[in-house]
């Protein structure tokens, strides 16, 4: 068969629309979500942490975490008695198996960590190529076919919430488990908490608990002086947390 | 006009085809979605939305196994979520006939929760599993959606404890 000029005239509208097709992605997952009517954040009760590590290995299981990189851990504070600007500070294994003994002088406490959906993230501002965005509703992701890689963003959070994937060699973090939320869904982490420590929660619903919560509760954010309007509320936190 | 104007038309036939091979480029190379929301492709939120699910969450379980749901309704455990002990089950939840969910170990799985710790809440339930038990199965004891042993009627609870 000869590849005529009047073939390939033929056949160029044909790949036109092929590639129309391509650059188009995969269709919308959730019709009925409308990212406009969400602002995500999440609520830590720090005072109902146990330190079982549930939320850790349900994360690491719902989004292929791989092993040991956390996109969630939790972190166990010993405040010995008079030091409170130095906390020691430990998570074997991101806490996944749980934790040792603790001291029995001073405070001790559990904190989990995550991304904290900052709505003025320092990581997506350093991304040289838009790989890394804040979405309309309010949650970090990470184009992993745009990421080079560079780590930019890895050294720009300030709560060493990113790292690089060794498989894909992307950065990667948690999306708030973006997945589920766009489906009515509640996080992975949220789900399998046992003690409801941890809670997902929509800052546009007002029907949200969170509201009632935020009235009667003194929350605070991890670093504030960052002025990254991080959205991840911590109730009950101690001062030596960092 | 001076002499050598052809010079200056072939100069810009040049740079007209260099600009219209950047557009044909840029319209090619760029993703149609980049610039949808901001400076990145918004065709990735769809994408990052898309992928499936692996805890199926608490409501779907109810569902079905309602008979747990009453029986968790009379313990302390009513507020632990079924996916918290029995893991991610959102294959099963598609299909409960072939996926079952794996056995179970409570040895392991309720220390996670109530081994003593300092750094827990004071006033959640904890033990030091190796004086409390000695190593045996919680579950020879307790029944785990109905953890208080008084108001349990659980099968071989009263024989293993004498």
């Amino acid at each position: 068969m000869d590849f005529t000029r009047r073939r390939l005239l033929l056949l160029l509208p044909a790949a036109a629309v092929a590639w129309k097709f391509v650059l188009a992605g995969t269709p919308e997952a959730s019709p009925n979500y409308k990212l406009s009517e969400h602002w995500w954040s999440m609520l830590i009760d720090i005072p109902k942490c146990i330190g079982c590590g549930s939320c850790v290995r349900a994360c690491a299981q719902e989004n292929d975490v791989p092993e040991g990189f956390y996109r969630t851990w939790v972190e166990r504070y010993h405040v010995a008695d008079w030091k409170i600007e130095r906390p020691e500070v430990e998570s074997p294994d991101g806490g996944k198996q749980g934790f040792p003994p603790s001291e029995s002088d001073g405070k001790n406490f559990f904190v989990p960590k995550l991304c904290n959906q900052c709505a003025d993230s320092p990581c997506t501002q350093v991304c040289p190529v838009g790989a890394t965005f804040v979405t309309p509703d309010g949650v970090v992701l990470v184009d992993k076919t745009y990421c080079l890689g560079c780590r930019y963003c890895v050294q720009a959070c300030p709560y060493g919430c990113r790292f690089i994937n060794p498989k894909t060699q992307t950065a990667e973090k948690c999306s708030l488990c973006y997945h589920r939320i766009t489906k009515g869904l509640t996080t992975a982490c949220c789900e399998v908490c046992p003690t409801g420590a941890r809670q997902l929660a929509d800052l546009k619903n007002p029907q949200d608990p969170i509201h009632a919560f935020l009235k009667t509760h003194t929350v605070q954010v991890l670093k504030p002086h960052m002025a990254t309007q991080a959205k991840v509320f911590y109730n009950g936190m101690d001062g030596s947390v960092r | 006009m001076f002499k050598d104007t052809e010079h200056l038309v072939r100069l810009a036939v040049v740079m007209a085809i260099a600009l219209a091979l950047f557009a044909a480029l840029r319209t090619a190379l760029v993703p149609r979605s980049f610039g949808q929301y901001g400076h990145y492709r918004g065709a990735a939120i769809a994408e990052t939305a898309a992928r499936p699910i692996a805890f199926a969450g608490h409501d779907v379980c109810e569902g079905c196994h309602t008979d747990v749901v009453d029986q968790k309704k009379q313990g302390r455990h009513v507020v632990v979520p079924c996916e918290a002990c029995h893991g991610a089950l959102a294959k099963h939840a598609d299909d409960p006939a072939t996926v079952k969910p794996p056995k179970l170990d409570t040895a392991v799985l309720c220390a996670r929760c109530h081994e003593a710790n300092s750094a827990k809440p004071k006033g959640f339930p904890q033990v030091v599993t190796a004086d409390h038990s000695g190593g045996v199965a919680c579950n020879t004891c307790h029944q785990p959606h109905r953890p208080k042993i008084e108001d349990s009627p659980a099968k071989p609870a009263t024989e293993a404890r004498k």
